[in-house]
């Protein structure tokens, strides 16, 4: 249990009818990755942990329960993304504060993806166009830990390459990452510890 | 008041354009002449049986029974709310609420009439009161069956896009708000065309229904007016009422969106 003070993000026996119990800790800076087949319960974690389903057991950030303060305010924090993030508004733009701007463009360069993207109607953006918005959206929101669902999945080679090197300069900072990835090879780059699920149990590899 | 009395002969002549219909369905094979003259036996039955019912409740003028056929309206009005949206809440939440929004919708107005514009003696006068829940009645239907329809459906719809704002950390009145907003819209429009269609597309029925009781044009005006703000006031009750019990039972203590708690 001495891991639990450096811990970022615990787990503490948590379940639903749909998988668990989940125990497990999520340092500073680290990266965990969990694999498993589809309908094992990849997201079901994901939103438990983001208090969006409901669950027995609970989460905690820095030892601090997720029940002892508003779920907005434990959601601003650990921040759930999607394997499909929807938009809200009709472009990118509107999705983000006044304050978010200088952030914004930054993060797109880091992406290589044009700043005019933030103008275009959502309807007409590619796939992948709306998957990197999507993680500079979650990004934005400053949480401490992310939560992401295949993140990925719809990027070529090189954008997924920019994509995990933004992702590394957030770890270097002190944000921790869970990521839902089906590419072995991505969880070896990323992450420093890999978890398998299946059937709703959590097996460390 | 004179009205030209009906005789039976008068309705069976009326009654021939239901045959005309029928006609119509054979020959233009549309199928639906069963339809129609099941429909149109079932209006004579039971209008012919509201008509038995309201002549002794009138003529008894007892609280008791006034309160039963009333009780009974709004019991009726608040299943058909709960029954008309395609989504449907666990445990009966569709009924509760309906029966809920309905109840108070009615009884608020009806009540305000009685108290302020009609004043019969006694208040509870059948004659007035019954009439009044009816038509009451039959606008908070439609109301508070769009508004819940409106939700229940627009958080299916729209899950994805207030789940991807809660998880940002938006609270959950922000994130449902353009739902509900749309939702209670919704409930609202139809008694605002109808008001602003009112004399000039459609004459109401309630003032049809005087002029030809030989009510004078001017005082039959007067009570179509009464009961348009009457109609507004239910309606706008209805409806907010409906979407916000409806929003509170699709979430939780954790500010999360429960679409689990609809029927799959």
């Amino acid at each position: 249990m001495s891991s639990t003070s450096t811990a970022l993000l615990s787990a503490r026996g948590m379940r639903s009818p749909f998988g668990g119990p989940f125990d497990f800790d999520l340092r500073a800076g680290e990266c965990v990755a969990i694999q498993g087949p589809s309908g094992a319960g990849k997201s079901v974690l994901l939103r438990m942990l983001a208090d969006l389903d409901p669950h027995e057991g609970e989460a905690l950030l820095e030892g601090r329960s997720s029940r002892t303060m508003p779920a907005p305010a434990w959601r601003s924090q650990v921040v759930y993304q999607a394997a499909e993030p929807a938009w809200w508004e009709a472009t990118a733009a509107e999705h983000f504060s006044g304050k978010q701007r200088g952030f914004v463009d930054e993060t797109l360069r880091a992406l290589g993806l044009s700043a005019a993207l933030l103008d275009t109607d959502i309807e007409r953006l590619s796939t992948g166009e709306r998957q990197r918005l999507a993680l500079v959206r979650s990004l934005a929101a400053a949480p401490r830990v992310l939560l992401l669902d295949e993140p990925t999945a719809a990027l070529d080679p090189d954008s997924v390459e920019r994509a995990e090197a933004l992702l590394a300069s957030r770890l270097a900072d002190g944000m921790a990452i869970l990521i839902v990835t089906h590419s072995a090879e991505q969880a070896r780059r990323m992450a420093q510890r890999v978890f398998h699920l299946s059937q709703g149990r959590l097996t460390t590899a | 008041m004179n009205a030209i009395h009906l005789g039976t002969w008068d309705l069976l002549a009326a009654a021939l354009l239901i045959l005309l219909d029928a006609a119509l369905s054979l020959a233009l094979r549309l199928s639906v002449h069963r339809q129609i003259l099941i429909a149109a036996v079932r209006m004579v039955v039971q209008l012919a049986i509201v008509g038995i019912v309201l002549r002794s409740v009138f003529a008894a003028e007892s609280p008791l029974a006034t309160a039963s056929v009333v009780l009974f309206m709004v019991g009726a009005a608040a299943r058909e709310v709960a029954t008309r949206p395609k989504q449907r809440l666990k445990r009966h939440m569709n009924y509760q609420i309906s029966a809920a929004v309905v109840a108070c919708a009615g009884f608020a107005t009806v009540l305000l009439a009685l108290t302020t514009a009609v004043r019969p003696d006694p208040w509870y006068a059948p004659r007035y009161a019954i009439p009044l829940m009816g038509i009451v009645l039959g606008s908070v239907l439609n109301a508070a069956s769009l508004a819940l329809d409106g939700v229940l459906d627009g958080v299916v719809r729209e899950r994805g896009r207030i789940e991807a704002r809660l998880a940002l950390g938006t609270p959950f009145r922000e994130a449902i708000g353009p739902l509900v907003r749309n939702a209670t819209r919704r409930g609202m429009i139809p008694v605002a065309n109808q008001m602003s269609a009112a004399g000039i597309i459609t004459l109401p029925g309630i003032m049809t229904g005087q002029l030809l009781a030989g009510m004078d044009p001017v005082e039959a005006v007067k009570y179509q007016i009464l009961l348009m703000f009457l109609l507004a006031g239910a309606s706008g009750l209805a409806s907010v009422g409906a979407a916000l019990l409806a929003v509170r039972a699709l979430s939780d203590e954790r500010q999360r969106l429960r679409v689990d708690r609809l029927r799959a």
